[in-house]
């Protein structure tokens, strides 16, 4: 069923871009401002051109806190997105132990930033720390000053996070999915993986197009738990980018290489994004 | 309804090995969540000495601290006003702009979506100095609209992507039914669309609440004492003279957790349904 066209419907959009534009547009050229001069003190402003750009991709800090967070970004996607499917698909369907479930799966979704760091200080702690104790109990000395162990925290503070926004976003889309599908399949005898390559997966593309796309977009920013866990270390072993970008924008005040770095994630992100977005468009268009 | 769900729904997956990796995923989920309330009811020496699965001694001062407090039990208030204030104004522009990429086709509808989430691609860290001059032009600094206005950032894409879903899910013979009967647009919306759609925007609300309530950063540099939301206030006190109090950060820490939970108890029938509707086709 098609859509008719109206372009006054513009007019239903407006208070909504006028909203995003306030909040992202605004900030955003002023940005853009910032980061072609050099900004003294806060209101003295000299031209400075390209030249934040050209020395920040020139710097191999950035260029190993840019790989870092690549790969942390990816290693988030390939853990949460099929852990949150497969937990989807194990729900059980409706009902009051469905219900519990989501509840209680909500509850890190809902705990804010700083607290998050918290919870998982303590949890770890090595002499009252329920991981930490319990891993000593073992013999094993829970050490962030290892990167391996470093990097596993912060990649599971973020899957005990956000894996949950995963399961919620695919646990809706397979409720959608109407009934005739799974008995139209159960005729042909199709077998577990099929139902699930040629039902489910593709019903749950429009979901899993938000999903990866907000989870790709906020662990690629991470910032929160890497600085209250290690603070970057052990060295800058995950000093990821936004860390470095905090570090030169709120405690250098180094505003117009900051607003650079800034620009520059944004466009990285959105090239990534876009194509992340075009890709599963196009597999609509198909099926 | 209950048992016509269930019958239908029945069947629907073959019995399936590993149903009970929801529940393992649930206990996992909850371990750190239940050391912390753990924490919050022990007395200050006690946390960081010994690991025991209960309090040795049971204490209701570190929650006495907050209750008593103003600096603290304020701070709760201050968010839940500026979320309260969010919510509302996401779901008022969202709603409108959900109809429209529901029911027409116009000029950027198809890539629009994809640039109002394009607005939360850039690092908050970088935004916070533009932010701050914008509303301190605005004379809105330390109020909670501004952080209302701050938070919209991350709130309204989502709001229109989940309404679009619902709103895709009334048929359209309604519309028109409505249009022949002389309802205008606005009437239309209040009397027909949002009484039907209103688990849609409960499930809404949700989602903004919980983008809004778990942001700190802009939350933090847009207020100074008026406003000022529970976050800061716990760094603040984390940073305190004689080392952290982790007792009184924990309960400080359990009490942001209720009004989500609140929330989500309310909605958590519709969840599944608001999410899934709209352009699956």
């Amino acid at each position: 069923m098609s859509r008719p066209v109206n372009h006054k419907s513009w007019l239903l959009v407006l208070p909504a871009l006028f909203m995003v534009l306030l909040s992202a547009g605004l900030p955003l050229m002023a940005v853009v401002n910032y980061s072609v001069q050099d900004v003294f003190a806060g209101d003295q402003f000299f031209w400075a051109g390209t030249q934040w750009f050209e020395q920040i991709l020139r710097d191999p800090d950035f260029q190993s806190a840019l790989l870092r967070s690549l790969v942390f970004a990816a290693l988030i996607l390939i853990i949460e997105v099929p852990l949150g499917i497969f937990i989807a698909l194990r729900m059980p369907p409706r009902g009051r132990l469905a219900n519990f479930y989501i509840v209680l799966m909500c509850v890190p979704l809902l705990t804010p930033w700083v607290v998050v760091g918290l919870v998982w200080k303590l949890f770890i702690n090595a002499e009252s720390g329920l991981l930490g104790a319990g891993l000593n109990w073992f013999g094993i000395t829970y050490n962030l000053d290892n990167p391996l162990v470093a990097w596993a925290t912060i990649i599971v503070m973020d899957v005990w996070h956000w894996t949950s926004l995963v399961v919620l976003l695919c646990y809706a889309g397979l409720m959608a999915i109407p009934n005739a599908y799974y008995q139209a399949a159960r005729i042909d005898g199709a077998s577990a993986w099929s139902v699930f390559r040629h039902i489910q997966l593709p019903n749950l593309r429009r979901v899993l197009l938000i999903a990866i796309l907000l989870r790709f977009m906020d662990s690629f920013m991470i910032y929160a738990e890497p600085f209250v866990v290690t603070r970057g270390g052990p060295g800058t072993d995950t000093t990821f980018l936004s860390v470095e970008l905090v570090q030169t924008a709120l405690l250098q005040f180094d505003l117009g290489r900051a607003s650079a770095m800034g620009l520059i994630y944004f466009l990285i992100m959105l090239a990534v994004s876009w194509s992340l977005f075009t890709v599963m468009m196009r597999r609509d268009g198909e099926a | 309804m209950a048992v016509r769900q269930a019958s239908t729904r029945r069947g629907t997956r073959r019995k399936s090995t590993w149903s009970w990796a929801p529940a393992i995923y649930v206990f996992l989920l909850m371990l750190p969540i239940y050391w912390m309330v753990n924490m919050s009811f022990k007395p200050g020496r006690e946390i960081l000495t010994r690991a025991t699965l209960l309090p040795d001694t049971f204490t209701l001062s570190n929650y006495m601290v907050i209750f008593t407090d103003p600096s603290w039990y304020m701070a709760y208030l201050h968010a839940s006003i500026y979320v309260v204030m969010n919510v509302a104004i996401s779901i008022t522009v969202a709603l409108p702009a959900a109809y429209a990429f529901s029911r027409y086709r116009f000029i950027g509808d198809k890539h629009m979506f994809f640039w109002f989430l394009a607005s939360r691609m850039m690092p908050p860290a970088v935004m916070l100095v533009p932010y701050v001059q914008v509303f301190s032009e605005l004379q809105l600094i330390d109020t909670h609209i501004a952080v209302a206005l701050a938070h919209c950032l991350f709130t309204v894409p989502i709001a229109v992507w989940i309404l679009e879903g619902f709103i895709s899910s009334v048929p359209r013979q309604m519309d028109e039914a409505a249009r022949v009967d002389g309802y205008s647009l606005p009437r239309f919306f209040f009397k027909i669309l949002i009484p039907q759609i209103a688990p849609g925007i409960g499930v809404t609300a949700f989602f903004c609440f919980m983008f809004s309530w778990i942001e700190l950063l802009f939350a933090n540099a847009l207020t100074t004492i008026t406003a000022k939301p529970i976050g800061p206030v716990m760094g603040r006190a984390g940073g305190l003279v004689g080392g952290i109090n982790f007792g009184l950060l924990s309960a400080a820490s359990v009490l942001t957790l209720i009004p989500g939970i609140l929330m989500i108890y309310f909605v958590r029938k519709h969840i599944a349904r608001g999410l899934s509707m709209g352009q699956v086709k």
